[in-house]
């Protein structure tokens, strides 16, 4: 069975996917109640955020868009310190879509959404004319626990950066699938709570935390150094890349510093915490190769020593990072 | 001899200053790469030169480009390279944006199996590159020979750096030394930077890519240097010979021969192109005579940095109207290009 | 313009061979090189275009030695 117009025409063929897929794997007491809005009880700061899920293809090693678009948005919340609470769900449809795929992924995604602990409370599905893609919103809300201050404006000289992994594998392995390369690189999307809650529970002084999404590490730096007025230096020989990925990298010209992942964390501790924070995140599944990267400086910029004792400037990424031969 | 030793040597030298030309892009992004200038003596120059055929190919190129494109049945297919670089009226990037087809290549022997899995669409290949790369097109040009596939078609703007290296010796004499390129010496063998060591009297030394192979070069070219020395070395022998590859050049020279070729920034240099020849015009997706170009903004420096004159910072618009996001400059739209380059790496 | 990796060869096929960059697999064509599987090649553009007769210490204390003589 495929997706038709008629899949989004508001109508019985609708409510039957509705009931069909995301009622079977979505129900909650909030979504059941299948009011126009969900109608939610938080009390405190809250953080909110959204984003747009388009990855193609949209299953790959290691994950799929279902699980990718609650990674996503969860992960944005968990970084501002907050506990994710609600998410929304909007799927976009291309008409030729095996109805069978659309049910893997929505279990995929309900699946995620358990294991991070978040309520899938209200959604949409619209259908457009296409090739049988998906694309998905998610929106997020989550409480932020009092006293709880994470913000990329609070780094200080000494402070420390850590990386909870391994650079670039969501990248490689969606490249990978769009250029038919064969190897073995899974992609690394995962949620990132475990992380996130031993830094709290450790009491570790954690300072400002980004997961390393598009742009990567570079930029993410970037963005932290500039936000807080300050410079960050990073040692090279410190930066974690898998061998395959390197070996991708340098076959296409592309740098790990500016590669993608979808479930990794920069997380920027008071630098006398720098080493509870390293045995903190390895002591988790998600975080056992973490390592820290490098500290917080006066000035401005982000710089690394290289292997050779030398110094280069780390810009953000411009452009698409294409790969390229040349 | 080892690492530290050669870069206590550099770092403390404290001579005339000297300036060393690296020909090739991807010796510039490394020697940023590596923190090269970091390790060594302010007193030695290194100035980037020409190498990136990107950043040389003149606008009538990227338009003909275009023009395939947007053809019925035609599909474009490129290095990730080109894809920003702007024509007359943009760029193929942009281009695509309007439902022109352009597809990005790993290797245009790969694209030999494309055209025979779909002998309705013909497959044009953005064939751009300096020595290293000509081989590759002469691959696939023997490859849909024997297997008799008509629906690809080759749109040339090949360049041999030899003759562009020679333009530079003779217009630009402040240069003391030359880092030759790694991979084009890899097919050209490191022999045919004799003549011009012996002529220009300088030396010419072929390195590899890693940061150590960089120091090793510096160091080679700064004590023929400081002995008054003009010797070709090869210091990368694990890959380059002193012949070359003779398999690929023979390659080359049974598909392509020299004819003059435009450089964007520098003009045209004879001999400096390589076209396909007559016998297999039918692989030819009309490339002569695409010298036309845009002109180049009037503060735009770019000739003055392809041939070492002055480096990216010291142009007027390097970063401030000129960036990789908005580029004007040719040396600024390729990740390779030396303006390009520098701005990421210093800005 | 001028990127190349060193790969090993896993197999050969006519022209054809499988090369692995660090468990990176891809194809690439070998009609330019003298190689046989096991070799390394430099690969560029999907083509070997040379075979690397030193392993990367092999290669650099040569060009250590190499430089010693200038001193």
């Amino acid at each position: 069975m495929k997706i038709t117009m008629a899949h989004g025409s508001g109508g019985k063929s609708s409510a039957e996917l509705m009931k069909s897929v995301f009622g079977k794997y979505f129900s909650n007491d909030v979504l059941d109640q299948m009011e126009d809005a969900a109608v939610l009880d938080i009390a405190g700061r809250i953080a909110f955020s959204t984003d747009s899920f388009v990855v193609t293809p949209i299953t790959f090693k290691g994950g799929d868009i279902g699980k990718l678009a609650v990674c996503g948005t969860v992960n944005d919340l968990l970084m501002m310190g907050a506990e994710p609470l609600y998410l929304t769900s909007a799927y976009i449809l291309e008409e030729g879509l095996e109805i069978d795929r659309l049910d893997a992924i929505a279990a995929s995604m309900a699946d995620t959404a358990a294991s991070a602990g978040v309520k899938i409370v209200a959604g949409d599905t619209k259908v457009v004319e296409g090739n049988g893609g998906l694309m998905i919103n998610t929106t997020g809300i989550g409480l932020i626990p009092e006293g709880r201050n994470i913000s990329a404006a609070n780094l200080k000289k000494g402070d420390a950066i850590l990386v909870s992994g391994y650079l670039g594998d969501h990248h490689a392995c969606i490249l990978s699938a769009r250029m038919n390369l064969t190897n073995h690189i899974q992609s690394d999307c995962a949620v990132l709570k475990p992380i996130v809650d031993a830094l709290f529970s450790h009491d570790i002084r954690v300072k400002a935390m980004r997961d390393v999404t598009r742009g990567g590490l570079g930029t993410m730096l970037n963005e932290l150094a500039n936000t807080s007025q300050c410079s960050i230096e990073i040692e090279e020989e410190r930066l974690p890349v898998r061998d395959e990925v390197r070996g991708f990298c340098d076959v296409l010209g592309l740098d790990p510093l500016y590669m993608g992942n979808e479930g990794k964390m920069l997380a920027v501790v008071d630098g006398a915490d720098a080493e509870k924070a390293l045995e903190t995140m390895r002591g988790t599944d998600l975080g056992k190769d973490a390592v820290i990267l490098g500290y917080v400086q006066e000035g401005k910029g982000v710089t690394m020593r290289t292997r050779l004792g030398g110094k280069r400037v780390v810009d953000m990424l411009y452009g698409e990072g294409l790969p390229r031969i040349c | 001899m080892n690492t530290e030793q050669i870069i206590a040597y550099l770092k403390n030298y404290n001579g005339p200053e000297i300036k060393l030309m690296e020909v090739c892009g991807t010796h510039t992004a490394s020697i940023f790469k590596n923190g090269i200038r970091s390790l060594i003596s302010p007193k030695i120059k290194l100035i980037s030169g020409p190498g990136c055929p990107v950043c040389v190919t003149p606008t009538a190129y990227i338009d003909r480009c275009i023009e395939y494109a947007k053809k019925d049945g035609h599909v474009l297919m490129t290095f990730g390279d080109m894809i920003k670089v702007p024509g007359s009226q943009g760029s193929l990037s942009t281009a695509k944006g309007d439902g022109a087809k352009v597809e990005m290549m790993f290797s245009p022997v790969e694209v030999v199996d494309r055209a025979e899995a779909d002998p309705h669409t013909t497959y044009v290949i953005a064939a751009v590159g300096f020595e290293t790369t000509i081989p590759t097109y002469a691959v696939a040009m023997e490859e849909a020979l024997n297997r008799n596939i008509q629906n690809i078609k080759f749109l040339t703007a090949l360049k041999t750096t030899l003759p562009a290296i020679q333009w530079i010796c003779e217009n630009e004499s402040g240069i003391d030394g030359f880092i030759c390129p790694g991979h084009v010496s890899v097919i050209t063998g490191s022999k045919v930077y004799e003549p011009l060591a012996k002529r220009f009297h300088k030396p010419f030394v072929v390195a590899g890519f890693e940061g150590e192979h960089l120091l090793a070069v510096i160091y080679d070219l700064l004590r023929q240097h400081e002995e008054g020395r003009a010797e070709v070395k090869n210091l990368y022998q694990n890959a380059v010979k002193t012949d070359g590859n003779e398999k690929a050049l023979h390659l080359m020279e049974r598909f392509f021969a020299p004819g003059n070729a435009m450089w964007r920034g520098l003009g045209i240099i004879p001999d400096s192109g390589m076209y396909i020849k007559d016998e297999f015009r039918a692989m030819d997706g009309g490339s002569f005579g695409l010298d036309q170009d845009a002109e180049l903004a009037p503060a735009c420096s770019c000739p003055d940095v392809i041939v070492g004159r002055i480096n990216p910072n010291e142009c007027p618009m390097f970063g401030t109207v000129c960036t990789p996001t908005e580029p004007y400059g040719p040396c600024m739209v390729s990740a390779e290009g030396a303006c390009g380059i520098w701005y990421r790496n210093t800005i | 313009m001028c990127v190349a990796m060193p790969g090993k060869i896993l197999e050969i096929n006519d022209h054809k061979a499988k090369v692995s960059f660090n468990g990176m697999e891809m194809n690439a064509d070998v009609r330019m090189v003298d190689a046989k599987v096991g070799d390394y090649v430099l690969v560029h553009a999907g083509c070997a275009i040379e075979v690397l007769s030193q392993s990367r210490a092999e290669e650099m204390l040569e060009i250590f030695k190499e430089l010693e003589e200038l001193q």
